[in-house]
């Protein structure tokens, strides 16, 4: 760590209840998550390296990983705006239909998956009410992930921005500071933790939607088939190891992200 | 205190594992003599609902429950396979029986039936939209530029392998060249708008509005004009003959036995019929079908109908050789390749 440290820290803080708290935290997790986790890769490791390379190397499994994620980020990317700002609206601001507003936000967590994309084709299919006819595109897939992951940003800003003390901000402005410096001096560095929490959920949970996008995005090779439905097809014809193969890889491009993510929300609250 | 946070810690690992412990048992609850537990594709939902009625009503079958578990074909084979308890297992293709055999949970005689382990049956058609406003007369029209196909993936559901092997059999099966064939499912699979998951969302697209012709199957079509789907529906004069196993599992008790006796026998395929399934066996009096194009006369036979056994040297055969996804170095199967090649060219 680069700095001196401001506070020498005790070697452990674990009271015995905490130590409790955190045997009970392990052994769930374990049992849970590491145990899968564990499971997918010693399956993806079975089919042996050459195994292992022929799958990473084949045109319609990368074609499927390059779409899931490229639409992820653009997902996230999106969601960090104008879940911000929908946040912002509804802590801030006063208006007519807030409470409602508030409430439908958490439906697309809500509702059943393979309903949203029923819903959506509804809407965006051949038979549009809009006239916008999106089905079977990526633009379908894009359309499908930003419906599923649009609350996460919202309700991880949402809290922090309510405690967040308005007085600072008016301390700020009546010594002189423009708007644009409360927002990116104030504001954002103290909302960049939940923002990035925020973030890495929701593009954790695109790159694994499936049931919204079955119907939707019509699964064709190369042009809309996003990893899941490409495991799918890899398990249904019973190869397990590259199945596992193609899922081993998704774990490491979500944890590489959600680092990243990390990284640059400890860079925004250095500078705050 | 050392020793409360011991009973505590204890006391949480007991429930633990009895939590583990009831998701191995909960499935074994019914396993005395007279519960039959069913395991099937999902169309069985609402077909198979007379038939335990109708089976409950016989003497053979007098205070028999059933326990049932339905989804996609592939899911359900798989379930079993890891330990999920049936007495019958009713899939929608072999190859998802076979699995079953080669871990010897179904005894390797299954198919010594009269209808040689085949419980439903029935074949692919074409489905168009109401008045066929596109003029759709068979399997050529499907390679024509314009037409918009919606067929289920192949790749991710088993059950929608039938739909591109009958594509493939019109033409191998009429004197066609397998390169003719190739050329002739390029063209329909460029277009192809979508391979929904499952024959049903495969359905829900098509009757939301979505394509021109929906490959299906005769009894999906059927069930669907049933419930009300503004659809009608082509057998084509010639096309690919599904059949549907069924089987009892090594551990299965007496009553699972008769209740598949009962499921081929005249009554339960008159049932079945009813559903939309062609009957397995000779001499069943269907009667009146509702949903199909005759109601009078549900099933015309086509002039020819090919079959997996005959034209593609049964399944164990077709699954790798059309749809085999290159494990082990084995080389792609011809339908994946041609998936890929099509989907590369139009990817832009």
């Amino acid at each position: 760590m680069p700095g001196p440290s401001r506070r020498r820290r005790p070697r452990t803080t674990l009271t015995r209840g905490a130590g409790l708290g955190l045997g009970l935290a392990t052994l769930w997790f374990s049992l849970l998550v590491l145990l899968p986790l564990a499971a997918v890769v010693a399956t993806a490791a079975s089919g042996g390296v050459r195994q292992y390379l022929s799958v990473l190397t084949d045109d319609q499994t990368w074609a499927a990983i390059s779409l899931t994620v490229a639409q992820a980020a653009l997902v996230t990317v999106i969601n960090i705006v104008l879940g911000t700002v929908i946040a912002w609206v509804l802590v801030r601001d006063r208006f007519w239909g807030r409470s409602l507003l508030n409430v439908i936000i958490d439906v697309p967590f809500a509702l059943p998956t393979v309903v949203a994309g029923l819903v959506l084709l509804t809407l965006y299919g051949p038979n549009s009410p809009m006239g916008l006819h999106f089905a079977f595109t990526r633009i379908a897939v894009w359309l499908a992930l930003a419906f599923v992951t649009l609350p996460f940003v919202v309700r991880s800003v949402q809290p922090v921005l309510e405690e967040l003390d308005v007085d600072v901000e008016e301390a700020a402005a009546s010594l002189g500071a423009s708007g644009r410096t409360i927002v990116t001096r104030i504001i954002l560095p103290s909302l960049a933790p939940a923002i990035t929490s925020g973030a890495a959920l929701s593009f954790a949970r695109a790159i694994s939607e499936y049931g919204s996008l079955v119907l939707l995005s019509g699964n064709r090779p190369f042009r809309t088939e996003v990893v899941s439905v490409r495991v799918l097809s890899f398990i249904e014809n019973g190869s397990n190891a590259q199945a596992a193969a193609v899922a081993s890889v998704m774990l490491a491009v979500a944890l590489i992200v959600i680092i990243a993510l990390d990284v640059v929300q400890r860079v925004a609250a250095r500078r705050g | 205190m050392g020793m409360r946070i011991k009973a505590v810690i204890a006391a949480v690992i007991v429930g633990v594992l009895a939590l583990a412990g009831c998701g191995s048992t909960s499935g074994a609850a019914g396993n005395d003599a007279t519960t039959v537990r069913v395991t099937g594709f999902s169309v069985l939902t609402a077909a198979n609902k007379p038939l335990f009625e109708a089976f409950q009503d016989t003497p053979e079958g007098n205070g028999v429950q059933f326990q049932t578990s339905y989804g996609a074909s592939g899911d359900q084979s798989r379930a079993v396979q890891a330990g999920a308890k049936a007495d019958i297992v009713h899939f929608s293709l072999e190859t998802d029986m076979t699995r079953l055999v080669k871990d010897k949970l179904v005894p390797e005689d299954w198919k010594d039936t009269p209808s040689d382990g085949i419980a439903t049956s029935s074949v692919v058609v074409i489905v168009v939209r109401k008045g066929n406003p596109k003029h759709i007369t068979g399997w050529d029209d499907l390679a024509k530029p314009g037409v918009k196909i919606i067929t289920p993936n192949p790749g991710s559901s088993g059950s929608a392998r039938w739909n591109i092997l009958a594509a493939w059999a019109h033409i191998t099966g009429n004197g066609g060249s397998e390169t003719d064939a190739k050329a002739y499912l390029t063209k329909v699979l460029n277009n192809t708008i979508a391979l929904p998951g499952s024959g049903r969302e495969a359905t829900t697209a098509f009757t939301d509005g979505s394509g021109d012709v929906l490959l299906s199957y005769e009894n999906e079509a059927i069930e669907a004009r049933q419930s009300g789907a503004d659809i009608d529906y082509i057998v084509p004069s010639d096309t690919l003959k599904i059949e549907n196993p069924a089987a009892v599992t090594v551990d299965a008790n007496p009553k699972a036995k008769e209740f598949l006796k009962f499921m081929t026998s005249a009554e339960g395929q008159k049932l079945y019929a009813q559903a939309g399934f062609r009957p397995v066996i000779d001499g069943v009096d269907v009667g009146q079908v509702q949903g199909a194009n005759d109601p009078a006369d549900p099933f015309p036979a086509p002039q020819k109908l090919f079959t997996l056994d005959k034209d593609f040297g049964g399944w164990g055969k077709a699954a790798d050789e059309f749809f085999g996804d290159g494990e082990d170095g084995a080389p792609l199967g011809i339908i994946t390749r041609l998936q890929q090649t099509t989907g590369k060219v139009g990817s832009n």
